[in-house]
């Protein structure tokens, strides 16, 4: 018996030290992974780079791509007019020149002798059927809407037109005029998103279904190609020798992993399997956050993106715009933003990112103003004839289900509480029921984010242009604002043009039918041989220019 | 036996009948649709969208017309993956699935059942105490921590094997070894329970009287006994490991079944959402058949049709 209980006792200590010497391993373990990644990038002077894009891309044909997955791969492998260069502003690239007409509303292209992988050229006509191909109802592009901008899409879009009286014209192989629906002053930003691309026409009308797999039928201009595509696995790229920049192409292959699952990410990252870890196309665990930025190999960049609370502007007590001021102005961001969400995110004190308009940075109005807030509040109660903030029934703040959206509304509610004295109730639900909710004015406080998909401001504002626009969800309209944001369309002079977006955001931040909290960041780990990697205000990445020192 | 058979795939398919009916009614009810998204689509194109898919029809004709294409075999489209058809997920997602799902089954069965019978024989002994401890900590230890845990210590401490992704045999270990540790630790503490039973059976005090060698009676007499409750715990067994572990396969990130199991739904994609359920309903269904049919082939005590009757 005696000798049965020590062998017990034996086998549980084994166990237990087990167990120990794998906790205490955690520690000393960071500093010996440090060397692991230096070293590991001497290795990797052959200019291969290995990254992580987390999913599936939903499609590889640009017409068809709606995504950032997919995006993330496109921007690689295909050139558009225009591509957005390290500065964040678009230059020229498939075109090498571009003219303007007086109005405004019509460009004519360039193009310059470039071909496509499989060697055919890139001519006017691939970017002609590869847009018509896009706003054609029978394609099924969700991202059609991109195209709206050039004259009839809409129509065309919406089964009134025919595909051929697209605004987009092949005048020879290498010149493209393109007709826009109204004067578009972000145009040649737009012309650098993917739903732009050309499509090789050649090889797309012989085969419909190109673009499933990568082989010969797949043709791309970009600065790389696609040598392989193991679906829901991994994704080669190689570099495209027919590229017409490629001598500033010093990366030979990428290739993306699609790993979904932040952990595991950073652990490939740390064993050296990958290059590259976290934002922009995966992503690390906030709680290694903190970690990451003391041994400074974290690397945090803003993006045009903006994390608010929409108030549905027709549920009392919140059509009452005080009331919504003082909720906004109780919000101290800064303790959100340095104690739970981590990642270095800017409080949001308006409603475009620092990014599109440097003075956000510091916002129309100060972070955690208690003081003003006590001040609207009173106001509010005053116009709903209520004496007291006890009085006021509870509100309901919505989110979707996620721990790290459940910290910021806990945070938040507990604000509100101790600072105005109002109640708050935290409800939540799956993404796609909550998200249906919201747009369907279910709601009286909600969480969201937008992200912009090209560098205006008109970006950020246009949501609220029409109290039943698709993605308002305030019920909120302004007339002034609406007027504003119309007449900056036709306004040719830049700074002009930026003062009425400006006056406009500042209408908006004045009748608060959202309050901002944060402005996006991205944050990675990289392999600090790895340079050149543009990562743009948008939190788009361009490897076009990455190598290896 | 012909019979018996036959009637079996009657049963099953009805209960594919009831699966198919209340998954698809269930995954309409809920809200959102495979459009959803924070960028709300234009009116116009969500409704040429919904027109493509046959989403516009009524409820009796889409299910009319889905179980019309489950016959043929052919799912759809998925909405998640434009270039992708249901089918295309599931012949690539269910090899991978299987190859990884086979692997942790014969680990578990291998190393359940030695451990599970030295157990026993060594009742009340350290090594039974050692096995058990072994088996406590698999069934009590959570696969994803089982996994983080293994990725951790020999991938990352030890460099023995790859973090993640799924490309040669070494990629394989560590998922298998995460996977099928609590049905290893299961089929140890079962295969020791029931070898307890038999070995108090009064056969195998004859066999003892009869001077049967040690080995012989334990392995003609009690492991063959003792292995049934395995066997039926086989059946659900396989089919839950074989179409994929969601969790398994995000941590290790392998291009298996489960993953899109699970993320079909949060994406409402309702050609995958039906095919994946179909799929692995049928699975399910003959893998309890197979079982069925094994048990009579161990224990020819067990008659088919006579046990239908007392279920």
């Amino acid at each position: 018996m005696k000798k049965t209980k020590l062998s017990l006792l034996l086998v549980l200590s084994l166990v237990l030290s087990m167990f120990l010497a794998a906790c205490s391993g955690g520690k000393d373990n960071a500093d010996g992974d440090k060397g692991k990644t230096g070293e590991d990038g001497k290795k990797d002077a052959a200019q291969e780079l290995r990254i992580n894009i987390s999913t599936e891309p939903f499609s590889l044909h640009p017409g068809l791509a709606n995504d950032s997955t997919s995006g993330g791969v496109i921007r690689q492998i295909y050139d558009g007019l225009t591509r957005i260069g390290k500065d964040g502003k678009p230059e020229m690239a498939a075109a090498e020149d571009v003219k303007t007409s007086d109005d405004l509303k019509t460009y004519t292209f360039k193009l310059r002798d470039a071909k496509w992988s499989n060697g055919d050229p890139v001519t006017a006509e691939d970017f002609v059927y590869a847009w018509q191909w896009a706003v054609d109802p029978a394609n099924q592009s969700q991202y059609a809407y991109q195209l709206y901008y050039v004259k009839n899409g809409q129509a065309i879009n919406e089964g009134n037109a025919k595909a051929d009286t697209l605004g987009v014209k092949a005048i020879d192989d290498k010149t493209l005029e393109v007709t826009l629906e109204n004067p578009t002053p972000y145009f040649l930003e737009l012309t650098a998103f993917y739903t732009y691309s050309p499509v090789n026409s050649k090889v797309a009308k012989a085969n419909k279904d190109w673009y499933k797999d990568a082989g010969d039928q797949y043709t791309s201009n970009g600065p790389f190609k696609m040598v392989s595509w193991e679906h829901s696995s991994k994704i080669v790229l190689e570099k495209n020798e027919n590229y017409w920049d490629a001598a500033n192409v010093k990366l030979t292959k990428i290739s993306m992993d699609m790993i979904n699952d932040g952990n595991t990410e950073l652990n490939m990252f740390k064993n050296g399997e990958l290059d590259w870890a976290g934002s922009p196309l995966g992503k690390l665990p906030i709680d290694v956050l903190p970690q990451l930025k003391s041994d400074g190999s974290l690397h945090t960049q803003p993006i045009a993106g903006v994390y608010w609370y929409k108030f549905n502007t027709e549920k009392p007590p919140l059509n009452n715009a005080n009331i919504r001021k003082a909720l906004a102005y109780a919000i101290n961001r800064k303790a959100i933003v340095e104690n739970v969400t981590l990642g270095g995110q800017i409080p949001a004190m308006a409603a475009v990112p620092p990014s599109m308009i440097e003075e956000n940075e510091k916002g129309y109005f100060k972070d955690n103003d208690v003081a003003k807030a006590k001040e609207f509040l009173a106001a509010g109660l005053k116009d709903l004839g209520l004496s007291d903030a006890s009085k006021l029934p509870t509100i309901t703040l919505s989110y979707n289900t996620d721990e790290g959206h459940q910290k910021i509304a806990q945070a938040i509610q507990d604000m509100w509480k101790k600072e105005l004295g109002i109640n708050v109730k935290l409800e939540n639900e799956e993404w796609k029921v909550y998200i249906t909710k919201l747009h369907s004015g279910d709601y009286q406080i909600g969480r969201m984010g937008w992200l912009g998909d090209f560098n205006d401001p008109i970006n950020f504002l246009e949501l609220f242009r029409d109290k039943k626009g698709g993605n308002n969800d305030t019920n909120w309209e302004n007339p002034k604002f609406k007027q504003l944001l119309t007449d900056s369309q036709t306004e040719s002079d830049p700074a002009k043009r930026l003062q009425m977006l400006k006056d406009a955001e500042a209408i908006f931040i004045d009748e608060m039918p959202v309050a901002p909290i944060y402005f996006y960041t991205n944050s990675w780990v990289q392999n600090e041989k790895l340079k050149d990697v543009v990562v743009s205000g948008l939190g788009d990445v361009q490897f076009k220019w990455a190598h290896f020192e | 036996m012909v019979k018996y058979i036959s009637k079996r795939l009657l049963y099953m398919i009805v209960s594919l009948l009831l699966i198919i009916t209340a998954t698809f009614f269930l995954m309409r009810i809920a809200p959102g649709n495979p459009f959803t998204s924070e960028k709300k689509l234009p009116p116009e194109i969500e409704a040429s969208l919904n027109e493509h898919y046959g989403l516009d029809k009524p409820w009796y004709v889409q299910y009319g017309d889905y179980l019309g294409r489950i016959v043929q075999w052919d799912f759809g489209p998925s909405f998640k993956y434009e270039s992708r058809t249901v089918n295309d997920l599931i012949n690539d997602g269910f090899p991978v699935s299987l190859a990884l799902g086979l692997e942790a089954i014969l680990f578990a069965v291998a190393v359940g059942i030695v451990l599970g019978v030295i157990a026993a024989l060594r009742h009340n002994k350290w090594q039974d105490y050692t096995a058990m401890i072994v088996a406590v900590f698999g069934i009590s230890v959570p696969s994803f921590i089982m996994a983080t845990f293994l990725q951790y210590l020999f991938a990352i401490k030890l460099g023995l094997f790859p973090v993640a992704r799924w490309e040669t045999f070494s990629h394989t270990v560590l998922p298998a070894l995460a996977l099928g540790a609590t049905p290893m630790a299961f089929i140890a503490r079962l295969t020791r329970s029931s070898m307890l039973e038999v070995l108090s059976n009064d056969y195998i005090k004859t066999a003892k009287a009869k001077g049967l060698s040690r080995g012989a009676m334990i392995m003609k007499h009690t492991i063959r006994n003792a292995l049934l409750p395995v066997v039926s715990y086989m059946g659900p067994l396989a089919a839950g490991i074989i179409t994929g572990s969601f969790i398994i396969e995000k941590i290790f990130g392998i291009p298996g079944l489960g993953s899109h199991f699970v993320l079909s739904i949060s994406n409402r994609d309702y050609t995958v959402i039906m095919g994946v359920t179909v799929f692995y309903s049928i699975l399910l269904l003959v893998s309890i058949l197979l079982v069925d049919i094994a048990y009579g082939l161990i224990d020819p005590r067990i008659k088919l049709a006579g046990g239908k009757k007392g279920e």
